[in-house]
């Protein structure tokens, strides 16, 4: 099970220990020493010239009935009584994942309308279970956790997914731990392994400089969460039938509650994760007027304005505009990236996008790495003539 | 009031480099530091106590090492600082860490816990609401502004995607913060000397009364299957010339592809 170091082989050549990505892998006494940090990743174990690094033989650990666990349900969240985008798009993968394994797609609704829950029947569930519950209608981590605790305890899914949003990402958390599972948070990909039927979830870790496939073999559910606008929803079908459970919330209560809540509009109002066409800007446009520059260009394609966490963290721009690893995942059509270098951070949340087109000074700029059509140049000579030509060929004067 | 405030060690990974050829992280002169979101958990616990009377007390869970974290949130202001350190807690997922840190702080005893909202090297965010379910009382994530405290509640603004709410719990609670809290405290100069001489409480498995089975690889039921580079991007294509001729060149390019 842990990775160790067998020191009678050991030559402490120290060529392990920049291949380990957790600084795992320190030197004592001439010799390499894994410790608390490792996760198992064994990026180590190929590289020991010696074969001195190896993997202990697993234990079987305490496992539970995994055979008893059948069907995949996805968590359908609500705000204001309208279901969010994100659950459609779980829908898309879940089917997938459900017709793999030759079974059911569920989702679970809480605090709105039956009206809703046909919705996600047409967007591919077989099922939904939905609470009309008052105490449902606000998010509260508690009372939701609560009941998703109980009704997977009852029906026994093999996989719940939810999406990475401030919501799911709250209380989810405490479902698995109630329920002694792991979770994944932030895949960006799902898929069955063949042969053994367990979920393979790849997400980001540090910061989006690697990449790792996660699995949770010996307990169930499997649960992961997926950011908004990684994965796509299936077709819409009108006709679609499906069967809808009314779910009761019993003697759920809640010890937060929520006295108000307040919508911020920005002044560049078009969401992030819808748009098609998105601008961005960052360190490089110097001040905060440059965004002007950026939402004009924006407009010419009714798309949206993105930011880099440099710009958010100066001021220039609200947080809800930050595209990247701590902002938004955003996969539109064309992606602007002005004066923006390219930090891997930002990457992780804009290089899925179909076009990116990468406006900087530097040549040298990590953003030509992803870029589609690069322009090595001064956004503020090149922007401005931009708009002046797409104004002629679309005869805006 | 009892504050503990959670912290971890991490790679500066804003700072962490992939080597081309190899496609290995470069780790070489990459510092350790708190994590981002965890200084300014540190700062809304000092103003907690600094508003409504109580003490801090920084827990980490980490190598040896993490005692250097725990000594600069002591130099902050902290009051009190624990680690957690022992070899049956390596590998730790969420779930394990979450139920380890749990036990840790049930033995502290705690009004109000708090936590940055995520780690920059894991980016996970579920280690705060995990503790939370263990310790059996309510949780708040992504607190941008308290509003009101006292002895019994909390009032707080919770970010979500379109705004924010205004929610009220009664105390223990734990919540996570955003960076738009607060800013963090420099040390002093004073704090920087008493927080070398301070004692930090060292605990182990034992000294949290935990069972080996849940700690650990053991506790944690995720597994890393395997660990590889993202796939790069390819048909890159740099336009040149003059700023005319390359903007002449972007709109063609636009044309080409039906979106002018």
């Amino acid at each position: 099970m842990p990775v160790i170091v067998n020191v009678d082989k050991c030559k402490g050549c120290e060529e392990c220990l920049s291949s380990c990505p957790f600084d795992a892998i320190v030197m004592k006494d001439g010799k390499a020493l894994v410790n608390e940090y490792c996760q198992v990743c064994m990026s180590c174990i190929s590289v020991c010239p010696e074969g001195a690094i190896l993997e202990v033989e697993k234990e079987i650990p305490r496992g539970i009935d995994i055979e008893g666990y059948k069907g995949v349900w996805i968590f359908a969240e609500q705000r204001g009584g309208k279901v969010s985008s994100v659950a459609y798009e779980l829908l898309g993968i879940g089917r997938k994942l459900a017709d793999d394994l030759k079974t059911d797609l569920s989702a679970v609704l809480l605090g709105t309308a039956e009206t809703e829950a046909k919705e996600l029947i047409r967007w591919g569930a077989d099922k939904v279970y939905l609470s009309k519950d008052q105490i449902f209608e606000s998010f509260n981590d508690e009372p939701y956790s609560q009941l998703l605790t109980s009704l997977i305890t009852e029906h026994r899914p093999e996989i719940v997914l939810a999406g990475a949003t401030p919501m799911g990402r709250s209380f989810i958390p405490r479902v698995a731990a109630r329920l002694r599972t792991g979770l994944t948070a932030d895949c960006t990909s799902l898929a069955i392994e063949k042969g053994t039927g367990n979920l393979l979830q790849v997400r980001p870790a540090f910061g989006g400089n690697i990449m790792a496939t996660i699995l949770c073999p010996n307990n169930r559910p499997q649960m992961a969460t997926v950011r908004p606008r990684v994965m796509k929803r299936r077709k819409y079908d009108e006709g679609r039938a499906g069967d809808i459970i009314g779910v009761e919330a019993g003697g759920i209560t809640s010890r937060t509650k929520v006295l108000e809540t307040v919508k911020e509009v920005s002044d560049i109002t078009v969401n992030l994760q819808e748009a098609d066409i998105i601008v961005s800007g960052g360190r490089g446009l110097g001040e905060p007027k440059g965004f002007k520059l950026m939402q004009e260009l924006a407009e010419l394609f009714g798309g949206a304005v993105g930011s880099s966490r440099a710009a958010v963290d100066a001021g220039w721009i609200a947080y809800r505009h930050q595209v990247g690893q701590t902002g938004k995942t955003v996969c539109p059509k064309i992606y602007f990236a002005c004066g923006i270098s390219g930090a891997v951070q930002h990457l992780v949340g804009m290089q899925s996008s179909d076009i990116i087109i990468a406006i900087n000074k530097n040549p040298e700029a990590p953003i030509f790495n992803v870029a589609t059509y690069g322009v090595v140049g001064d956004l503020y000579e090149i922007v401005p003539l931009l708009i002046k030509k797409i104004k002629e060929a679309k005869g805006i004067s | 009031m009892n504050i503990v405030v959670c912290i971890k060690q991490v790679p500066d990974t804003a700072e962490v480099r992939i080597n081309p050829e190899t496609g290995t992280l470069i780790r070489e002169g990459v510092p350790s530091i708190i994590n981002p979101f965890d200084m300014h958990a540190i700062e809304a616990g000092l103003q907690i106590k600094e508003k409504a009377g109580g003490k801090v007390i920084v827990l980490t869970m980490g190598p040896p090492q993490a005692e250097t974290s725990l000594r600069e949130a002591l130099s902050m202001g902290a009051d009190e600082a624990v680690l957690l350190s022992d070899r049956a807690f390596a590998g730790s997922d969420t779930w394990a860490t979450s139920f380890t840190l749990s036990k840790a702080i049930k033995k502290i005893g705690a009004d109000i816990i708090i936590c940055g909202k995520q780690a920059i090297d894991g980016d996970t965010a579920q280690v705060g609401p995990e503790t939370a379910e263990f310790l059996n009382i309510p949780n708040i994530s992504y607190v941008r502004k308290i509003e009101d405290i006292s002895g019994s509640s909390i009032k707080v603004q919770r970010m979500m995607d379109e705004g924010y709410d205004v929610v009220e719990s009664s105390l223990p609670v734990l919540f996570t913060v955003v960076k738009e809290l607060n800013e963090p405290r420099l040390p002093s100069l004073k704090g920087k000397m008493s927080a070398k001489k301070a004692e930090i409480k060292k605990w182990g498995s034992s000294d949290i009364m935990a069972d080996e089975n849940d700690l650990g690889l053991k506790g944690s039921p995720t597994q890393v299957k395997n660990i590889f580079t993202p796939d790069a991007r390819s048909g890159k294509k740099i336009l040149e010339g003059k700023p005319e001729e390359q903007v002449e060149a972007l709109i063609q390019e636009l044309r080409g592809i039906k979106c002018l």
